[in-house]
């Protein structure tokens, strides 16, 4: 079993700063938006650097996905910021007509996603963000696991054609992936090879996966662990390859049940290898006020969560 | 100057089109269409300064966007006879496998169109965006607009016109299609817009009204004063005064056809009162 050291919590969202940050001395076409949330955003950096390809928004989430669009046109690439509650939920139709059916190449950067938002309760923890992306035609949807990720992968995302969701959150997580590591599109990431069961997970779960991994050792089971950072598009091979070893799958997200990775994966295994499946997710409900962890243990989204869905689904198969 | 009549010739023809176009398919948007049917003809052949083909980021040349998706059948008339696609082509408007969707798209690659409209209220946040990156690229070339009345209750809009005055946006010129009419009736029954130009004016935007919104002639000296005020700190609101159904006497002065197509019969008693100018498709 491979190691993983946590090198110390870091948010995801200051990951998502560092590399607009490095963006901007990198490629003068990245252009960011904020509606109002520079700071919870760590956007402050770009914003000082370049105030000219800097827009402040304001309370006004509808006119700054519009308006990234029509940035588009003129070559620039345009990163929004804001919630995933307003970035996905507030703007649907937005998005769907003027950058997805109209094919712009636009970032749509979300922090604050899911139950670790926290004692802001549910009116901003969206747990149907992904499912929302997911479902538009031509849309990457993107969720990172901790900070080094999401840095890599906020860079590589100005350099694909096309317009991404890249998902992330506010609290402070462990920091495990290589420093300046590659981020690649669509390519899954095997951090545990394991024979009995597969753990797959994206987001904030992958860190959990992990330390689920070492108690589901201890008791005698062998767990694959992969990192989806890349929800669509879906990295089958990786996981028909473990799933093919292991013969059956826990997923595990920060994210309603429905319409999230979890049934994705559930496709892909139907059309080519059906085998049993649990799902570590919410289960159809709103969220509420809490501390993340409080949050994390009572909607079972947590290292507990994954072992106890693990030794069903092996004594499933 | 451009030669009036010529130019209300080309008009005459694009009503055609735009009749024709719905008629085939019994499905569309006459009555939008006609009433914008000289200011489009207008903006193509006089006012923008255009390059020849299409590119999609509109370099060093002004670009236009349509809000008001619907009256596509104008739009594509206007386009495919300024040289954008074939004329032809406006035979295949709303069929399977067209690049003449029912409402604008990019999707199908159509020259000329550079986002998709019909879900009302994102145009202006478009152009905005666009003429941001006007900005940027040190391109002093303009942004144009159109939308609806109707339109303008979709809140995005307020959110835009707010931006675009307090980030002074003054590379952007945005027409509103004052016909007074929408789906369900005269906008005063369905929703008042009130004052609108006192509402763009308090926002922040200078404003030029266009009365005679179907006169080539005051089209051409409104967008022109419209232009002159461009580069001041402010962006241009243009209130385009018309109305709908403009030409064909039956659809004139009613909601009736916002999206109704005409018959056989109805056809002939259109065409005949717009005779052929430029050869039909």
């Amino acid at each position: 079993m491979k190691t993983y050291i946590d090198t110390g919590k870091k948010d995801t969202r200051s990951g998502f700063g560092a590399g607009l940050t490095q963006l901007g001395k990198t490629n003068e076409n990245v252009v960011a938006l904020c509606a109002d949330l520079t700071g919870s955003l760590k956007m402050d950096a770009f914003k000082e650097n370049h105030p000219e390809r800097f827009f402040q928004m304001g309370i006004a989430e509808a006119n700054m996905m519009g308006m990234a669009a029509g940035l588009t046109i003129g070559g620039k690439i345009p990163f929004t910021g804001t919630f995933a509650n307003f970035s996905t939920g507030r703007v649907y139709d937005q998005i769907r007509q003027s950058i997805a059916y109209s094919g712009k190449n636009v970032k749509i950067c979300a922090s604050h996603a899911g139950v670790t938002l926290g004692e802001d309760g549910a009116t901003h923890q969206i747990l149907e963000d992904l499912g929302l992306m997911k479902m538009l035609p031509g849309m990457t949807v993107i969720n990172t696991c901790d900070y080094n990720q999401t840095k890599a992968a906020t860079i590589a995302i100005a350099d694909f054609d096309g317009p991404v969701y890249l998902r992330f959150g506010r609290p402070k997580v462990a920091n495990f992936t290589p420093e300046n590591g590659s981020f690649t599109i669509g390519k899954a990431v095997e951090l545990q090879e394991g024979t009995d069961v597969t753990i797959i997970a994206t987001g904030h779960l992958v860190w959990e996966a992990l330390e689920a991994c070492k108690t589901l050792q201890e008791r005698g089971i062998s767990a694959a662990v992969i990192n989806i950072h890349t929800i669509k598009p879906l990295d089958a091979a990786a996981i028909l390859k473990s799933v093919a070893i292991t013969g059956c799958v826990v997923t595990a997200e920060e994210h309603n049940y429905l319409g999230g990775l979890g049934e994705s994966v559930s496709r892909i295994l139907a059309e080519n290898h059906p085998v049993a499946q649990e799902f570590v997710a919410t289960q159809d409900t709103f969220g509420e006020s809490g501390t993340p962890d409080q949050l994390m243990e009572k909607y079972g989204l947590n290292a507990a969560a994954i072992v106890k869905a693990a030794t069903k689904v092996v004594a499933r198969k | 100057m451009a030669d009036i009549t010529q130019l209300e010739a080309f008009v005459t023809q694009v009503r055609r089109d735009i009749v024709r176009q719905v008629h085939k398919v019994n499905s569309g948007h006459p009555g939008g269409s006609l009433g914008c049917a000289e200011f489009l003809v207008a903006l193509y052949q006089q006012v923008l300064k255009r390059k020849e083909g299409f590119n999609m980021d509109g370099d060093q040349e002004d670009i236009f966007f349509l809000s008001n998706g619907h009256i596509s059948p104008v739009f594509y008339s206007v386009l495919a006879r300024s040289g954008y696609f074939p004329v032809e082509e406006l035979n295949t408007f709303r069929l399977l496998n067209s690049r003449l969707q029912g409402h604008p798209t990019t999707h199908e690659g159509l020259p000329g169109i550079r986002i998709a409209s019909g879900s009302l209220g994102q145009g202006i946040s478009a152009a905005i965006g666009a003429a941001a990156a006007k900005k940027l690229n040190n391109d002093r070339h303009l942004v144009y607009a159109l939308c609806g009345d109707g339109e303008l209750q979709e809140g995005q809009n307020w959110e835009a016109i707010m931006y675009g005055a307090g980030n002074k946006v003054d590379n952007l010129i945005v027409a509103v299609d004052l016909n007074g009419q929408q789906i369900d009736g005269s906008t005063d029954t369905v929703l008042p817009l009130g004052n609108v130009k006192g509402k763009f004016e308090a926002f922040g935007w200078e404003v030029v009204t266009i009365e005679k919104g179907n006169d080539i002639q005051a089209i051409l000296e409104g967008m022109e004063s419209a232009k002159s005020k461009t580069g001041q700190g402010k962006p241009i609101c243009v209130l385009l005064q018309t109305v709908m159904g403009n030409g064909v006497d039956f659809m004139m002065h009613t909601h009736a056809w916002h999206g109704k197509a005409p018959n056989d019969e109805q056809l002939a008693s259109a065409l005949a009162q717009n005779p052929e100018t430029l050869g039909d498709y």
